[in-house]
């Protein structure tokens, strides 16, 4: 799932406060899994900048507040469509897919960001999620028992550990677990250790972002035409 | 009454209402700024509840739910504080004084301690001033009134 939280209220303020009318959208898939930005989410961010507008002498900008269910899908933009000529800016609250996505589809309307997208990871407990994959186009973990050196070692080494690790946690940060610690009591617990005894060679980065934005096809579900769409 | 502050006290059926309820009964004085409303536990009230008195333009919100080990759901109570903490740090990212709102624990028998976290709000509210998001005396009135009726509702819906 996508983690993203949101942004403190002053920097959102300051990106608005020269609009007349504000629509904040919400999205309810991923950011309204990890409580950032759904229904319940949008509706306290506006209340929120509401009285901040109004505490800055700003109260004539008005904000009002909706939630489609996939921001980063045209077809649920189309909900939206009727109502954003009543506006001169939106601000999302989806992940950064979600704001460029309805800054494609209205391209005379300033799209803000409400929410900082931060990482795919999973819900470790109730209301704490971590990192556990920076997407990279070629995935690794077969050959790391099943945990990614790029995610989690903080310096992304593939032939780890560095030399930094003490009592299994990273020396970058006390709290932080030792990718290469988990990654070879995994193995050990699986008993394939002896795969670390080569050079794991470099990665692949062109499927990465080193090779500009990416794009997924399935051909076989294409519909004609539809597929040349930026 | 126009300079006085309002503060709208959230209170939970099982504890604070009924100490309220008491302290009326045992004809405790206690200042006539707080207007109370019953929540089936204090675990009801979400953060945009609080954030929309404040946007309606109360001066303090007391919330006030049961001794913690003491909540009737277990731990209502733990999670309302949990709620009243982020709305205080909404309340200081807004630029409202976070002091304005507090949660506050008593039992049932605690009419005394109700008439006292009353004065003690209605003292502090009165230190920081009127909320500058309040509006004039009948429309405060008015407002707190539909934040009544939206409760009302929000409780008829929980018990169909
Ligand atoms: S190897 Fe790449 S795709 Fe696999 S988990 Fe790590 S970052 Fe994600
Ligand atoms: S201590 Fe472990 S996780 Fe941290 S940088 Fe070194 S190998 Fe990577």
């Amino acid at each position: 799932m996508i983690v993203a939280d949101r942004k403190k209220i002053p920097e959102i303020c300051g990106m608005i406060e020269n609009h007349r009318r504000v629509l904040l959208v919400g999205c309810g898939t991923c950011v309204t899994v990890c409580l950032a930005g759904g229904e319940r989410e949008v509706g306290i961010l506006g209340s929120a900048l509401r009285m901040a507008l109004r505490l800055r002498n700003q109260g004539d900008v008005s904000v009002d507040e909706c939630t489609i269910e996939r921001q980063c899908e045209d077809a649920f933009i189309d909900i939206l469509a009727q109502r954003v000529p009543e506006y001169d800016a939106i601000c999302s609250l989806g992940c950064g897919a979600g704001v460029q996505a309805l800054a494609e589809r209205f391209p005379k309307v300033p799209v803000y960001p409400g929410l900082n997208t931060q990482f795919m990871g999973i819900l470790e407990s109730q209301g704490v999620w971590t990192e556990k994959c920076s997407g990279c186009g070629n995935c690794r973990l077969g050959e790391f028992a099943g945990i990614c050196p790029i995610t989690r070692c903080a310096k992304r080494l593939f032939n780890g550990p560095c030399g930094g690790s003490r009592d299994g946690k990273c020396e970058v940060h006390p709290d932080l677990g030792c990718g290469w610690q988990l990654i070879h009591d995994r193995a050990a617990g699986l008993g394939i250790l002896d795969r670390f005894e080569r050079i794991v060679p470099p990665h692949d980065w062109s499927t990465g972002l080193d090779g500009g934005p990416r794009k997924v096809v399935r051909e076989d579900q294409c519909i004609a035409d539809l597929c040349s769409r930026a | 009454m126009n300079d006085e502050p309002l503060i709208l006290a959230f209170c939970c059926h099982y504890c604070a209402y009924a100490a309220a309820d008491l302290a009326g009964s045992m004809r405790l004085q206690y200042p006539g700024n707080v207007r109370v409303l019953r929540l089936p536990c204090t675990s009801k009230l979400e953060v945009n509840y609080m954030l929309a008195a404040f946007e309606r333009g109360v001066d303090g919100v007391i919330v006030a739910g049961c001794l913690e080990g003491g909540c009737h759901f277990l731990e209502g109570n733990l999670r309302a504080r949990r709620r009243v903490e982020r709305t205080r740090q909404l309340l200081a990212e807004i630029g409202l004084e976070p002091e304005r709102i507090e949660m506050f624990n008593l039992s049932s028998a605690e009419g005394t301690r109700f008439a006292e976290i009353a004065t003690t709000m209605v003292d502090r509210v009165k230190r920081l001033g009127r909320s500058p998001l309040r509006p004039g005396q009948d429309r405060i009135e008015q407002e707190v009134m539909e934040i009544g009726r939206q409760a009302e509702a929000m409780l008829a819906e929980d018990k169909r």
